[in-house]
């Protein structure tokens, strides 16, 4: 008997009544170190054992909000702070569309962090040591008994008095209980050679894993990342077409849609002649051809064509569109410089449509005729 | 009128067996090697979810054209499917927690089973979101990881809260079902004789002593899981209801998705947990632990929320045309009489109809009516997803764009393979794990708490 050591006297009931009887007999006898083993738990045993209320609410409070702040602080810094980006008009800190996820995360932390406190932290678990444990006693009050076990480092603890105290409140098979060797003051060993080789494979596998799958298995199909894709690009060579080429040349002739060639290239006077505004001097065509004298005009000849704009000395300015020989001009003309462009002035051909160039040479009509209107425009 | 006796509460547990009955009764599956009949049920369902298998290893291969979404039905069978999954897990949560806060007995017999069918329910609804977009082993790009885009997921997103949610809640859900299980490690550890499995029990049950010290911070912990699962389970199906809610489409664009697609969820779970209860109390001998009164119980439960969907239908028909917006307004008549009319009075017959009957009590107590009418209400649940998703989208605002939408033989044997896959994740459940609390039913056998009340 040298070698093993008390843990405690326990002592089996058989009625449930029984039981919180002799747990109330137990507390008011003074011990402090007990405990009473029922296989579920049994109403008002807390009362009878003097215990205190768990204080676990406490942790699932502080574990709740933590979630819940940790859920907030972080959303804010990622999308208000280190990449704002506007998604649906909404502000960077969009509150209410945050309010889901916060809960999430805040139910999340508390459950987790809540049962992980009574695991470990209030029970110290995993503890399958317990000299508890495989005894008669253990299968006793797990299967329809209920138990109770005075320990030996209770400081009224007396071997004799237990044992007889245990007997007068009813109790049956009175046993003690002892440490077994490997029980009594085993601690796990971090730096035994089975855990550091199970260490060892687990980082071997766990790295093997992780690069096989980021650098060969996402290469493979089907997860090749969309790389190989069964269709032609250009530039590529091509077995399907003669010349081997994957991007054809158009059909000759082919012109795009809305891009009809421009048939006076190069020949003003030609354009003078032949060419007449199809538009009608209305309001509509008025106001699209301001639009536009607005947009592509105006930054060098300014908002009244007289070549003052907000980019003068910048380039060479243009000269004023109300001189005599600008006036004189025919609509033919002003539409052949717009479409053709004279001197260092572009082709303003890709910009406007055929219908917009007519409707702006109104416009500069219109703009010519202010400055310089004749008698009749006064009546 | 009659002689019931109100004042007394009928025991949850029929006839009085010993604490002793109860564990043996339940941990007979564990103890038994399984029968044939065992191995005939995993071969049907480890077909069903080979063929699953199959069909998603050459949707993966090929590409998910070989389904039948396309524009303009983007979400065909795996949105259904997902919705519909989730929803089942919805009554495991509802059992184990919210019955659990209103002090419903009735409920330690079936809370087990429930939990499990949840967290199973909710693994095989988390296959379909992943395979929808159609390269999963990409599905880390969802998770706000600091990544080489230096780019954050989009916060203000349903679908995301949808990741946040459905993750969420697996978790809380197994974590539930585990600490509750950790007194029956304890309990099938203390019994076994067997070397190997008395190692796996005493692992699980972490070393539990049935300490009624432990005992008071379990219970709270109990309570407060339940407290946090009781909020959540209604998030989860408000979120996915956000999915379809947030956008502008009509028919989608509604605010009463929240509670309806909460009521509908619980609908359905019952309906499915109480068909494979019928089969669990039937197969092992669980008829005085899962009583009939309990399916009575539950199936009123199936009746509420029923006419809750019910009720549902026809305020959506009523504030399409209250609102006098002509899109809304078509939307609804073109569900009821238009091309997927079949769909939608499936639907209306199962969800709304049927259900009715269970305001007779022969109906609520005689076991095969309710397991028919159960099966109905799930097949009317799963219609009523395929309603809402498929027909707002294949007839939105834009006419040129309408198409008629039908699934494929590959999306049939998706939707096959996710049967397979729950029905084997339950079956390997009943021999593995206790499918009945063996400690929260002793605690309400009669005679189990002591009777001078000073609690």
């Amino acid at each position: 008997m040298s070698d093993k050591v008390l843990f405690s006297y326990t002592g089996i009931f058989d009625k449930v009544d029984d039981i919180i009887h002799a747990a109330e007999k137990v507390a008011d006898a003074g011990y402090t170190k007990y405990d009473v083993n029922t296989p579920y738990p049994v109403h008002g045993m807390d009362g009878a054992m003097k215990l205190k209320p768990s204080k676990l609410g406490y942790a699932a409070l502080v574990f709740g909000l933590s979630g819940l702040l940790a859920a907030l602080l972080t959303m804010y810094w990622m999308v208000v702070a280190d990449y704002p980006i506007v998604i649906g008009g909404k502000p960077f800190f969009a509150f209410p569309a945050f309010v889901p996820i916060i809960f999430e995360v805040t139910v999340l932390a508390a459950s987790i962090g809540t049962v992980m406190t009574m695991l470990f932290l209030f029970f110290k678990f995993p503890n399958n040591k317990h000299p508890l444990h495989d005894t008669d006693y253990m299968k006793h009050v797990s299967s329809d008994k209920y138990g109770i076990s005075i320990q030996a480092d209770d400081p009224a603890f007396n071997e004799n008095e237990v044992k007889s105290f245990l007997e007068s409140i009813g109790a049956q098979e009175i046993t003690p209980i002892y440490f077994e060797e490997n029980e009594y003051g085993y601690s796990a060993k971090i730096f035994e050679p089975k855990f550091i080789g199970f260490l060892i494979i687990t980082a071997f596998l766990v790295s093997g894993a992780t690069y096989f799958s980021l650098n060969k298995l996402m290469f493979m199909t089907p997860f090749n990342w969309m790389m190989e894709q069964g269709k032609a690009v250009p530039q590529e060579y091509n077995e399907i077409f003669a010349n081997a080429r994957s991007m054809q040349q158009p059909v000759k002739g082919t012109i795009s849609r809305g891009n009809l060639p421009y048939e006076f290239k190069g020949k003003p006077e030609e354009a003078e002649r032949v060419l007449l505004n199809p538009l009608q001097l209305n309001e509509k065509n008025l106001t699209m051809g301001k639009a536009n004298f607005n947009i592509y005009c105006s930054p060098c000849h300014g908002y009244f064509g007289e070549g003052d704009s907000r980019m003068r000395g910048q380039f060479p300015n243009p000269p004023s569109l109300h001189s005599e020989k600008a006036r004189n001009w025919s609509d033919g003309r002003i539409y052949h410089i717009i479409s053709d462009g004279q001197n260092i002035m572009p082709s303003y051909s890709s910009q406007l449509t055929r219908q917009e160039r007519w409707a702006t040479v109104l416009y500069i009509r219109a703009l010519q005729r202010s400055l310089n209107a004749k008698e009749s425009d006064l009546k | 009128m009659s002689g019931l006796d109100y004042t007394q509460e009928i025991s949850v547990v029929e006839g009085q067996p010993s604490l002793r009955e109860i564990e043996d009764l339940i941990s007979k599956p564990l103890d038994s090697k399984p029968d044939k009949k065992y191995y005939i049920a995993l071969a049907i369902t480890m077909t069903m979810l080979g063929i699953g298998v199959i069909a998603l290893g050459l949707s993966f291969y090929y590409g998910t054209g070989l389904w039948g979404n396309n524009n303009p039905v983007g979400w065909g069978f795996p949105i259904v499917n997902f919705v519909f999954w989730v929803g089942i897990g919805h009554a495991g949560t509802l059992i184990s927690a919210i019955l659990f806060l209103f002090r419903q007995k009735w409920r330690n017999g079936i809370a087990r089973f429930a939990e499990g069918m949840t967290i199973f329910a909710v693994m095989t609804a988390g296959i379909f979101p992943l395979i929808h977009v159609g390269r999963p082993w990409l599905a880390g790009y969802l998770i706000p990881y600091p990544n080489q885009h230096s780019l954050w997921v989009n916060f203000t997103s349903p679908l995301l809260w949808d990741v946040f949610a459905v993750s969420t809640y697996l978790t809380v859900s197994f974590i539930f079902w585990y600490v509750g299980l950790i007194p029956d490690f304890a309990t099938l550890r203390d019994r076994t004789t067997n070397k190997l499995k008395k190692i796996i029990y005493s692992t699980f049950s972490l070393g539990w002593r049935h300490s009624n010290r432990h005992w008071q911070h379990y219970e709270m912990v109990y309570l407060i899981l339940a407290g946090f699962a009781t909020p959540l389970v209604l998030s989860v199906h408000t979120i996915v209801s956000f999915d379809f809610a947030v956008s502008i489409l009509p028919g989608w664009h509604t605010t009463i998705f929240p509670p309806y697609f909460v009521a509908g969820a619980v609908f359905s779970g019952f309906a499915m947990v109480q068909n494979v209860l019928i089969f669990i109390r039937k197969i092992f001998n669980y008829e005085h632990i899962i009583t009939v009164d309990t399916l009575e119980k539950m199936n009123k439960i199936i009746l509420l929320t029923g006419s809750m969907v019910g009720y549902a239908y026809a305020m959506e028909f009523f504030i399409a045309w209250y609102s006098g917006v002509q899109p809304e307004q078509f939307t609804f008549i073109n569900r009821a009489f238009g091309p997927y009319t079949w769909a939608y009075w499936i639907m209306v017959s199962c969800n709304v109809i049927f259900p009715q009957l269970f305001w007779f009590k022969k109906i609520r107590t005689t076991i095969p009516v309710m397991f028919v009418i159960g099966v109905l209400v799930n097949v009317g649940m799963w219609f009523e997803r395929f309603v809402i998703t498929v027909t707002s989208l294949s007839r939105d605002y834009l006419p040129s764009s309408w198409a008629y939408y039908a699934p494929t033989l590959t999306d049939a044997g998706i939707l096959i393979g996710s049967f397979g896959l729950f029905f084997t994740l339950l079956l390997l459940f009943t021999k593995t794990l206790p499918v009945v609390s063996i400690a929260e039913v002793k605690a309400v056998v009669k005679g189990s708490q002591p009777s001078h009340g000073d609690h």
